[in-house]
């Protein structure tokens, strides 16, 4: 497909690289491409360290756990475009939402949405919000498989809160940490759902990502084969992404 | 280890959680307020309670966007996909878990990688595969695309479950006569139940709430699934936030309601498979 002309209705025809070339001379591909690359270093930062940083204080916190944990889940578990629509219309927007209620307060705030310095970031903080408890979840799942023994000796030496961590929490769930990013990675690529819902990739492309670009060339442009080039530029990161996965995998298995 | 740390250190994890669980909680409990409010108190103050409960938001909202119609659609597509990847996939699963040959480290690797391919890149060609075979608007068509989709998930999920039967089980439902079939169905399949539900809830889960494939396969609006009426509802009635919140409470409501029933198995399940929603 990525090497054929084909608008979805006549014969494709082969055109070799044409559709990269027709990719790549398009400024709006590197500007998804670059936005794909502040999604990715966004979510492996942010939700990893607060997912790291609930999950161990679920260790601390005996009472209440499964009522915390059912909590951060539930947003996993509400479909994402109920949650595009209740940003968009209960807290971004300036009629209807949070942001419109600072008005009370004198302080006129546009929809985020709309503002292309903001955009990707208002889309990336309802995916934050949306995935973090799923990474909070999993993390302290792999906690409670740590040596309590080890733990313990660990408070009893003195070390503070911040140093259990940094010595033996984080050591201690590595393999999980290392899935859990190389995972982030892929999805990061194929962010689809929010930044369509939310901003079909506007205003002027500036939340445009690879997926919803491909999304254009083939639905709003009828042009399958840059669509394909596109999409192959996405697969191209997540094998290697696998392809690194596969071989720590194989790595931590001989040791 | 609560005996060994400071109550400080315990006050304020606790202080902390609370703190990102009122986060959590906060769109939803605005989307519980505002489905039952007036589209105008929601403009006059957004965070206010309800000066009156607006129930006929829910009845409007089940008829404006003929909710009914819809939700019986994501029950039949979603309800087809889950019969699908539990039948196909658990005989899959056992055959990789069954012999380790060099063939079927290929196999598993084919799967792994097919998780990590956009969508994009099969969605466009399956479509006008689709469109020339008339199933759009099909949605036990769809299921088939679903099954697909979220086999390797189920495949992996399930393939631990068969590797931690002992061998020995079988072999001796194999010294008692018992021929292939027979193992799988009668020794090995029950031993197995639990991860097949787990993977019923986690792919019924993620197909009810997914949103690109069905949009792109259910076109008219009788066909359509719940999440993609609402989606197009957004779009109607875009001042009415009293209405789609409403909307968006019974299309959530199954989901959320069975996850509160097994959150355990959801969040186990949701661990083991590591799959985004």
């Amino acid at each position: 497909m990525a090497f054929f002309e084909w608008d979805g209705a006549s014969t494709p025809a082969f055109v070799g690289l044409d559709n990269f070339r027709t990719i790549f001379g398009d400024p709006v591909f590197f500007s998804a491409l670059f936005n794909n690359i502040k999604w990715t270093v966004i979510f492996l930062t942010i939700p990893i360290a607060m997912g790291l940083g609930a999950g161990s204080l679920l260790l601390v916190a005996r009472r209440g756990r499964t009522f915390f944990q059912v909590v951060y889940f539930l947003p996993v578990i509400i479909a994402t475009v109920v949650v595009a629509r209740v940003w968009q219309g209960m807290i971004y927007n300036p009629e209807s939402g949070l942001v419109g209620w600072f008005k009370f307060y004198g302080i006129t705030l546009a929809d985020p949405l709309t503002q292309p310095p903001t955009a990707l970031y208002a889309v990336a903080s309802v995916d934050l919000w949306h995935w973090w408890g799923f990474l909070a979840v999993i993390f302290f799942a792999a906690y409670r498989q740590v040596d309590s023994a080890q733990i313990e000796a660990a408070v009893i030496d003195g070390a503070s809160f911040f140093q259990l961590m940094r010595y033996v929490l984080i050591p201690a769930i590595r393999p999980t940490i290392t899935l859990m990013i190389i995972m982030t990675i892929i999805w990061s690529f194929l962010a689809f759902d929010f930044v369509y819902v939310l901003t079909q990739g506007g205003p002027a492309y500036a939340s445009e990502v690879l997926s919803t670009l491909s999304y254009r060339y083939a639905f709003y442009n009828y042009t399958m084969g840059p669509a394909a080039a596109v999409a192959l530029v996405i697969s191209f990161f997540g094998l290697i992404a696998t392809f690194f996965y596969v071989r720590i995998q194989q790595r931590e298995g001989v040791q | 280890m609560n005996q060994t740390l400071g109550r400080g250190t315990i006050f304020i994890s606790y202080f902390i959680l609370a703190v990102a669980a009122v986060i959590a909680l906060f769109p939803p409990s605005l989307m519980v307020i505002s489905s039952l409010k007036k589209s105008t108190e929601i403009v006059a103050n957004p965070l206010a309670l309800p000066s009156a409960l607006q129930w006929n938001n829910f009845s409007r909202a089940w008829t404006d966007a003929q909710l009914g119609r819809s939700l019986l659609n994501s029950t039949e597509t979603t309800g087809l996909a889950v019969i699908l990847i539990c039948s196909t996939c658990s005989l899959a699963a056992y055959a990789l878990a069954q012999r380790t040959g060099p063939g079927l480290r290929w196999i598993s690797a084919y799967l792994l990688g097919t998780t990590t391919l956009p969508i994009q890149l099969y969605l466009f060609p399956l479509y006008f595969g689709f469109a020339h075979l008339g199933l759009i608007d099909n949605v036990f068509a769809l299921s088939f695309v679903y099954a697909a989709v979220f086999s390797p998930f189920a495949i992996f999920l399930l393939r631990t479950y068969f590797l931690a039967i002992p061998k020995e089980l079988e072999e001796a439902a194999v010294i008692d006569g018992a021929n292939r079939w027979q193992i799988f169905y009668n020794v090995l399949l029950p031993l197995v139940s639990p991860g097949i539900l787990t993977v019923a809830l986690i792919s019924g889960l993620n197909i009810w709430n997914e949103f690109l494939i069905s949009s792109t396969f259910l076109q008219s609006h009788d066909q359509q699934t719940a999440v993609v009426r609402f989606y197009t509802l957004g779009g109607q009635y875009s001042s009415d936030w009293g209405e789609i919140m409403a909307a968006a409470i019974l299309i959530v409501a199954p989901a959320v309601g069975l996850f509160l029933l097994m959150q355990r198995r959801f969040i186990q399940g949701m661990a083991a498979g590591s799959v985004k929603g």
